[in-house]
């Protein structure tokens, strides 16, 4: 399945946030998803199923000011 | 004074941002004995992990955390921004900034209040980034807001505070309400000409992370800060249009 990640193309075999997030190699990092423009929290993503084409954002803490 | 319930231990905020490097950042919020730091979320790659090491530095600084939605245009952008953050930093504090215009970075006031609005619906403590609009004050108060933050100038501009009257106004019309100076110092005497208005604290970033030696200029700030907030408890003259004899007149000499 093609997704776009942080604007990146991506071909991924799971079709769940959580999964994306492990087979990404995200593992256990501090960060934030939103899927197609929504905010989808940590607790969700295990049930949140990706479609082909779906932009997904993940943010980190990062300076600011 | 307290924001949002919480008692601050300064009334000096420092953005973390533009530092020439991690130590300097971590040297110039000690220097500043900051009360709080602003952060923010950016797109995390899975190898760099670079937010993740930053996040380990600021939870070592001990500082409590104000996220900001900075580089948000929409009201939406700014709202889910704003819950990234709050599951990210484990807050509901939250800087609320939705620009408005990209020469001056100027809040978009119409934006900001119905932003302020959803997300007080949704639990968060909005600190929101305003021009000092009076009307626009009086909305995000409805909205919710408990804290209001007027930008002294455009952000990163270095140029203090633009509009004396504009800001005093808004001290006048709040007395109650904590106020705080958000962008635009540049310089100490800013911090503490912003301080002796009468407001509760300011917010500073460019000015310590720009600065040749940040984390004297951290100091430096912390100090202008102090000394600002004892000139308004201490009740400060009169400004006069004409002189007045310091020296006594009343038994001066006549030599001539």
């Amino acid at each position: 399945m093609k997704i776009l990640v942080n604007e990146e193309a991506h071909e991924v075999s799971t079709r769940t946030l959580a999964g994306l997030l492990d087979e990404l190699g995200y593992g256990d990092a501090r960060v934030a998803t939103a899927v197609d423009g929504d905010f989808v929290p940590a607790s969700r993503r295990g049930g949140h199923m990706l479609a082909e084409g779906a932009r997904i954002e993940i943010l980190a803490p990062m300076q600011g000011g | 004074m307290l924001f949002y319930g919480t008692e601050l231990s300064s009334r000096l905020m420092l953005g973390t941002a533009q530092y020439p490097s991690p130590e300097i950042l971590a040297d110039a919020v000690r220097a500043a004995q900051a009360g709080v730091v602003t952060v923010s979320l950016r797109r995390e790659s899975a190898g760099l992990r670079a937010g993740q090491a930053f996040w380990s530095m600021i939870r070592d600084l001990g500082v409590p955390v104000l996220p900001n939605t900075a580089g948000c245009h929409t009201v939406k952008d700014a709202v889910t921004t704003a819950h990234m953050a709050r599951e990210v930093f484990e807050t509901d504090w939250i800087k609320l900034e939705v620009i408005g215009e990209s020469d001056t970075l100027q809040p978009d006031m119409f934006a900001l209040i119905e932003a302020a609005r959803i997300l007080t619906e949704d639990g968060f403590k909005v600190f929101p980034y305003m021009t000092e609009d009076l009307v626009g004050a009086e909305r995000l108060l409805q909205a919710g807001c408990e804290v209001l933050m007027p930008w002294g100038a455009p952000i990163g501009s270095g140029k203090g505070l633009n509009n004396l009257f504009g800001l005093r106004a808004l001290r006048a019309h709040f007395p109650d309400v904590p106020l705080v100076v958000d962008a635009g110092i540049g310089l100490p005497s800013h911090a503490a000409q912003a301080m002796e208005l009468g407001y509760d604290a300011v917010l500073i970033n460019t000015a310590v992370a720009r600065a040749g030696d940040p984390a004297a200029m951290a100091a430096a700030f912390r100090l202008a800060v102090e000394a600002g907030r004892i000139a308004r408890q201490a009740d400060p003259m009169e400004e006069r249009d004409m002189a007045v004899p310091s020296t006594p007149v009343l038994g001066r000499a006549v030599l001539a």
